[in-house]
């Protein structure tokens, strides 16, 4: 178990040391993973809550794929976001691949269909609840979205915070796409794989926990808001 | 309240955009194996090059043929790798200008501390690999198409023994960087090829030690090749022409033979 | 305060044999019906009768399998009415936002709001819990707010579907002395009940639904006095109908159902 110790005291050492390198490594990760899931709800609470609200011809099979896509494998979409990206893809004349922002757009992609599915399941279950009093008072499906999503912001903030864990948990896409490049594209655990790779375990799981605390205290400062506007979620 | 909030999340995620373009920042993108990244070697020579050059450089470490996939489709502008053959196709191929020589280190064979197969003092590598073989004794590939996958295949393929077809059994294919292909061959534990300067800065060895080297197959040649700028115009020539030059050159070739991994000289410099 | 003199009267309200029908069962049958302005109708029947589709196909939450709902103005009929419900349904907001979001979706203008909340408040004395999230009020005060709500839209018609079913004695009082004040503000109340005592303080006239069919509308001292329709007759007096089944198709000149006498 030295292994442990070695990284609970590696950890530390950074930490303490404020390690340049290591609050560059995680801002770009906070970066990245943030910008990510703000865009990704901006994409998924209007599409998950169109999709809740209107009958339309082939919806079976949407839900199912959204629902589907929450799965898809990192390293999957991003081998898609390098083919798109690459210069010798459709996009490659941006010149995207290889920088954070190739990395946002691999977010993106991944964590919208979690928001999205999650929306669909509060919005659909709010509209059995308020559709005939909404009707009554002139709010057909349209215009009652923002009523709506403002409802059940509470269940919608958890669903974010998923989002938003497996933004900052994921490796494949950010590698592929970002290139793991020292000082540029270079986040947590692309570090954390990239120090696996030399056989610094210890460090690897020293990063790993600093990792973990980071997104716990995230996932606390949101809990604790939940908490403190309990009544409002009656 | 409800302003207030969005207000206060659209500042958030303002301020977390990606922040001006770095055209401003000089650099080119060096696509590179791993090896050569994780013995640390551009860790320490890169910033010599930026220092007197003011181009910064960016380093993508891969396997070899990821990395030359990479190069083909102009997603970087300088290849740097260990496999003459793909390299010469390369710029057969049109993908690159010219390869230069740049340096060359070792492999070795690495294995259990027991020594199971008995190759400890062996000349011939090809032997070596043989007598593992013979013994059935674990052995573990990188498997992933890289510089060092095809120099193993290559040294397999004189002993006339097919160890792929017995992958899964003795022979097992990991599929992944020097690195990882290590931490494998230390937890089984199992002979590995790796290459020296790896090897050296690997912290993780467990029950392994070096048990083969020295033999003139086991030499690993570096090739650095700029992209083909009429094959992908966007290529930045001059900025990767003049990292070559410089690596090339007296000062990087000085940089590259003064690289220490614990006391010893890890890489050769050769360019001519 | 009645409702602006300017807007377009939607009253009188015809509905001209209408049925629907819902998993192959007809729910409503061949009603025909015109509702004049001014007037509080109570609606009652037995459970199961059909009040609460009756009143969702006038207001248009539901659309008749056939026959037709007019009011007198086609398009926009709807911004004149408003409903409550037997279960007040309240958004996560605080009661002043629920109220406020009403007027919004009216578009009454913004300068309008805060009087208009204030005023509804206070007359349904909920003026002390403006502010409190409105969800967590006691379900008589929720029912009070629904009214405030409706109230503040200034309806040419409102509708309440059972609205004291699940309150208790004192919260139903308050509540019918609410609908009496938005009457009195000039608003047609319709209502459904199955209360007979509350029918008998609030009717002007009362509808007798029974099985999907309206089988007596007349003003209510003459119905709780003398009903014509021996159903009714039964009703008003307390008996449940749906012990008399059978009994139902011999009085209404059917033949008794398979196995009865």
């Amino acid at each position: 178990m030295t292994d442990f110790s070695d990284a609970f005291a590696a950890a530390l050492g950074l930490v303490l040391g404020l390690d340049s390198s290591l609050t560059e490594i995680v801002g770009l990760s906070l970066r990245v993973s943030l910008t990510a899931v703000a865009i990704a709800a901006l994409i998924g609470l209007p599409v998950g809550a169109a999709i809740a609200l209107f009958r339309f011809r082939g919806r079976f099979f949407i839900v199912v794929c959204v629902n589907a896509l929450m799965g898809m494998p990192p390293v999957v979409v991003g081998l898609i976001v390098y083919l798109l990206l690459s210069r010798a893809g459709p996009f490659g004349v941006f010149g995207l691949l290889f920088t954070p922002t190739a990395m946002i757009v691999a977010q993106v992609l991944l964590v919208t269909p979690i928001i999205a599915a999650l929306t669909r399941q509060v919005i659909e279950d709010l509209w059995i609840e308020y559709e005939e009093q909404l009707r009554s008072l002139g709010a057909g499906p349209g215009r009652a979205v923002p009523a709506l999503l403002w409802d059940g912001r509470f269940t919608l903030i958890t669903a974010i915070l998923a989002g938003f864990g497996r933004a900052s948990a994921e490796v494949g896409a950010v590698m592929i796409v970002g290139g793991n490049i020292d000082h540029v594209t270079r986040v947590m655990t692309t570090s954390i794989a990239l120090e696996v790779s030399k056989g610094n375990l210890a460090l690897a799981l020293g990063l790993g926990m600093i990792l973990l605390v980071l997104s716990a205290s995230i996932n606390a400062g949101a809990y604790l808001i939940q908490h403190s506007t309990k009544r409002w979620h009656a | 309240m409800k302003r207030v909030t969005i207000m206060a999340l659209v500042a958030a995620v303002m301020a977390l955009m990606p922040g001006p373009a770095a055209a401003a920042e000089k650099f080119f993108t060096l696509v590179g194996t791993t090896s050569t990244d994780n013995s640390g070697l551009y860790g320490k020579i890169l910033p010599t090059f930026t220092a007197k050059t003011g181009i910064k450089v960016r380093v993508v470490s891969v396997g070899t043929g990821r990395a030359i996939n990479i190069a083909k489709n102009g997603d970087a502008d300088v290849l740097l790798v260990h496999h003459r053959t793909s390299e010469d196709k390369f710029v057969a191929d049109g993908y690159g200008v010219k390869r230069h020589d740049v340096m060359y280190n070792d492999f070795i064979i690495v294995g259990p501390e027991n020594d199971p197969a008995n190759i400890w003092g062996l000349k011939s590598v090809v032997d070596g690999l043989a007598q593992i073989a013979a013994t059935k004794n674990f052995f573990v590939s990188r498997g992933d198409d890289s510089g060092t996958h095809k120099k193993e295949l290559s040294i397999w393929k004189l002993t006339g023994i097919n160890a792929v077809k017995a992958s899964g059994t003795w022979y097992r294919e990991a599929g992944a960087g020097m690195g990882a292909t290590l931490n494998t061959a230390s937890a089984m534990p199992a002979y590995t090829l790796s290459d020296r300067g790896t090897w050296l800065k690997f912290e993780n060895r467990g029950g392994l030690k070096l048990v083969a080297e020295n033999d003139p197959l086991l030499l690993n040649p570096y090739g650095v090749i700029l992209i083909n700028p009429k094959r992908h115009p966007h290529v930045k020539a001059g900025m990767g022409q003049a990292f070559i030059d410089w690596i090339t050159g007296p000062e990087g070739q000085a940089a590259i033979k003064a690289y220490r991994i614990k006391g010893r000289q890890a890489f050769f410099p050769n360019a001519k | 305060m009645t409702a602006p003199s300017d807007d377009p009267r939607i009253l009188p309200l015809e509905l001209d044999d209408v049925c629907f029908e819902a998993g192959g069962n007809r729910l409503i049958k061949d009603v025909t019906l015109r509702l004049e302005p001014g007037l509080k109708t109570v609606i009652i029947g037995p459970n199961g009768a059909g009040k609460s589709l009756f009143l969702r196909l006038c207001h248009g939450l539901l659309r008749p399998t056939q026959g037709s709902v007019r009011w007198q103005q086609e398009t926009g009929a709807g911004r004149h009415q408003a409903m409550v419900f037997q279960r007040p349904v309240m958004l996560r907001r605080s009661v002043a936002a629920n109220i406020k979001y009403a007027l919004k979706l009216h578009q009454v203008p913004r300068r309008h709001r805060a009087d208009i909340i204030d005023r509804v408040l206070h007359q349904t004395g909920l003026k002390r819990l403006a502010d409190q999230p409105a969800r967590v009020l006691s379900i008589g005060e929720q029912q009070k707010l629904a009214l405030a709500r409706a109230w503040a839209l200034e309806p040419q018609v409102l509708f309440l579907d059972e609205p004291t079913a699940s309150l208790d004695p004192a919260a139903t009082h308050s509540v019918e002395e609410i609908i009496a004040a938005i009457h009195d503000a000039g608003t047609r109340i319709i209502m459904t009940t199955h209360d007979l005592g509350q029918a008998r303080r609030i009717a002007d006239e009362v509808i007798f639904i029974n099985r999907g069919r309206i089988l007596e509308a007349a003003p209510a001292g003459r119905f709780f006095e003398a009903p014509e329709n021996d159903l009714a007759q039964a009703f008003v007096r307390g008996e449940l109908l749906w012990w008399n089944k059978g009994q139902d198709n011999r009085k209404q000149g059917l033949p008794p159902k398979e196995g009865e006498g």
